[in-house]
């Protein structure tokens, strides 16, 4: 089975926002893979291994996309040494795209590599548009499941069932390969992921795993493709354009208050709210 | 072109109040744009909906088709689509839910349109403001695309009040209808009877200082008596102290009650773009440096296992005494 993995940089979300000439000021960010691209490349691993035993089951195959500038190669890196096998960076500026521009990437990328799966993150946390995998599902016909907290391989590799979180709770969705996941913050709990093969009781580490020094030093070596947007002819031009960036409002500063008769009353008469 | 199709999400009695938010917007689109709302109901019970619905749309059109009984993006997203085409429109729009999110960006696909996604503003024709970094900032984007598609955020729009005459009702056929291999397999939720979060007037937030599920009684007890709905940080979700459906923030609701409670919760800035649109924050944490405070309008350092308790004690003297 073959897993096709996009990820994006983006701005450590940590750190502070800055407005600059009326766009974000990005000079001496930390660029860092958006955590939901380290979750899909974990539910990836997941996915194609057996956990108890560690080693990857045969015929897997894990390949790591990115569609941004030369300094993206680090991000894709980073997802090599937690083991992705390869990786291809489409170059382009950040500024020549946008979601459209994108998925056609995927698209042409997705027709060379045929993978079984694309498992995305649910969203980029800089731009928060959580849309690229719904818009390259639509483009594809294929089926998606987006917002998966869990997701359990068939034994025949040939169908996904996947808990999507859903403002009603969790509903399960089946779609057969090849198929779209995008997933959420609890993909990576313990237990998230199953593939018929690590047994059912194991149980992963809380969260994405970190690079070895053995892998960092393996991923050094292991393949990348840098390819421009033209070899795939890709011809599709950005149609959303940012025109302004504000930074909210703040908020007037509150009051500690001393005692709970006091917080009541002040909800009671002051901000009239019980 | 100009007229706006607005995907609606309903109940048996009419909207929801996530689809009044959703109308609000597409009545300014269509100003705009010189068209006028069409709202779309598909699935079952639509036709049923669609009277309750037409007071607050110049047309309503639904879908209804056994193939549609549960909701894929597979299915509904080309229906979407090709009434798009059909009405004219040129701007398509749903709520920020979990369906409007799943949907819209798919519909946009097989429309070439450019999407806008959890807006909070239309800015000018095409151009719409939308909140980026956790919140941290306001983007305003210009969308060229012949046709545009939008999510709405529910808090930012309020719900749009029933026009002076009905609108027309029709029914739309579902044509061919393929799921591209998926399933609807089954909905795991918790039944409530306390308000939506996206609808409520008052959020009872609890963080990982709550320590334990059971915990949270208390807090629920505080929701019970204010007619709350519940939330949490994502730190209590991941925990499995509460239903991951209850986190607030970034990247789980987006809440905009009249009056929120944040109790020990540090106030991450994750947190913070899901709640702090709220109009009055109370915040209950033992740490005096928690960032929480910075924006709440009202503070108490201390333990939850005191004040909270005391909370609803004093709470239930004022109801009382009115
Ligand atoms: C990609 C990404 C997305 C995220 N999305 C979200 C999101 O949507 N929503 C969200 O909430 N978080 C989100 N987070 C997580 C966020 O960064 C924080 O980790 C999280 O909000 C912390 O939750 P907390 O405040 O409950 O826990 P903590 O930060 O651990 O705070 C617990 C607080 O409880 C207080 N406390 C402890 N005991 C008591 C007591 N007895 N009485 C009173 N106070 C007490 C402590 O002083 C402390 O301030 C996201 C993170 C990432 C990386
Ligand atoms: N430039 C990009 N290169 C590769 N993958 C991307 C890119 N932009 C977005 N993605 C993927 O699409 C997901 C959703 O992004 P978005 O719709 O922008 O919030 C991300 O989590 C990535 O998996």
């Amino acid at each position: 089975m073959k897993i096709l993995v996009p990820i994006k940089r983006v701005p450590d979300p940590a750190l502070k926002t800055k407005v600059k000439d009326g766009a974000i000021d990005l000079t001496g960010a930390n660029w860092v893979v958006n955590p939901f691209d380290e979750y899909a490349v974990e539910t990836a691993l997941r996915l194609l291994e057996n956990g108890e035993a560690g080693a990857r089951v045969a015929g897997a195959e894990i390949v790591v996309v990115t569609i941004g500038p030369e300094d993206a190669a680090q991000q894709l890196r980073s997802a090599l040494a937690t083991g992705a096998d390869r990786a291809i960076r489409v170059d382009a500026e950040d500024k020549a795209l946008d979601a459209g521009v994108v998925v056609a990437a995927l698209v042409q990328i997705i027709a060379a590599e045929k993978p079984d799966l694309v498992i995305l993150g649910k969203q980029a946390v800089d731009g928060d548009a959580n849309q690229v995998g719904q818009m390259l599902a639509g483009k594809l016909g294929w089926a998606q499941a987006t917002f998966a907290a869990s997701v359990e391989l068939a034994a025949d590799q040939k169908s996904v069932l996947v808990g999507r979180e859903v403002d009603a709770g969790v509903e399960y969705k089946r779609i057969g390969t090849p198929g779209i996941l995008t997933v959420d913050l609890r993909i990576v709990s313990p237990h998230s992921v199953k593939n018929n093969v690590t047994p059912a009781t194991f149980a992963y580490p809380d969260g994405p795993r970190y690079a070895s020094l053995k892998g960092i030093m393996a991923a050094k070596k292991k393949p990348m493709d840098v390819k421009k947007l033209s070899d795939y002819g890709v011809t599709t031009t950005p149609v959303t354009r940012e025109v302004g960036i504000e930074l909210p409002a703040a908020r007037a500063a509150g009051q500690i208050v001393a005692d709970i008769p006091t917080l009541v009353k002040k909800l009671a008469d002051e901000a009239k709210a019980i | 072109m100009g007229n706006v199709l607005a995907f609606c999400e309903f109940t048996s009695s009419g909207p929801k109040s996530s689809a009044l938010s959703n109308l609000t917007f597409a009545r300014q689109a269509a100003a705009a744009h010189g068209g006028e709302v069409i709202a779309l109901l598909i699935g079952p019970g639509a036709a049923a909906a669609a009277g309750a619905v037409a007071a607050f749309a110049a047309k309503v059109v639904t879908v209804e088709d056994p193939g549609l009984d549960n909701y894929l993006a597979e299915t509904y997203a080309p229906i979407v689509a090709r009434l798009a085409g059909e009405h004219g429109a040129s701007v398509v729009t749903a709520t920020a839910t979990s369906v409007g999110k799943d949907l819209i960006p798919r519909a946009a696909a097989l429309l070439d349109a450019g999407c806008a996604s959890d807006i909070s503003k239309l800015a000018a024709k095409n151009q719409f403001v939308r909140p980026i970094l956790a919140g941290n900032a306001y983007s305003t984007v210009e969308i060229s695309s012949p046709v545009i598609c939008v999510t709405v955020r529910q808090s930012e729009f309020a719900p749009a009040e029933a026009l002076g005459a009905a609108g027309a009702v029709s029914s739309a056929p579902a044509g061919a209808i393929d799921a591209a291999g998926a399933t609807f397999d089954h909905l795991e939720s918790q039944k409530s009877d306390r308000p939506d979060l996206g609808d409520a007037k008052v959020v009872v937030s609890g963080g990982r200082g709550m320590k334990t599920g059971e915990n949270f009684k208390v807090l629920e007890q505080l929701a019970d008596l204010l007619g709350a709905a519940m939330g949490a940080s994502r730190a209590a979700t991941d925990a499995g102290m509460v239903p991951a459906d209850w986190q607030v923030g970034q990247t789980g609701k987006i809440v905009a009650p009249n009056l929120y409670f944040a109790v020990a919760i540090s106030g991450a800035i994750q947190h913070l773009a899901g709640m702090k649109g709220s109009k009055t924050i109370v915040a209950i944490n033992k740490d005096k440096e928690a960032p929480i405070f910075q924006i709440a309008d009202y503070g108490i350092v201390g333990e939850w296992e005191k004040a909270v308790p005391e909370l609803i004690e004093e709470i239930k003297k004022v109801k009382a005494s009115r």
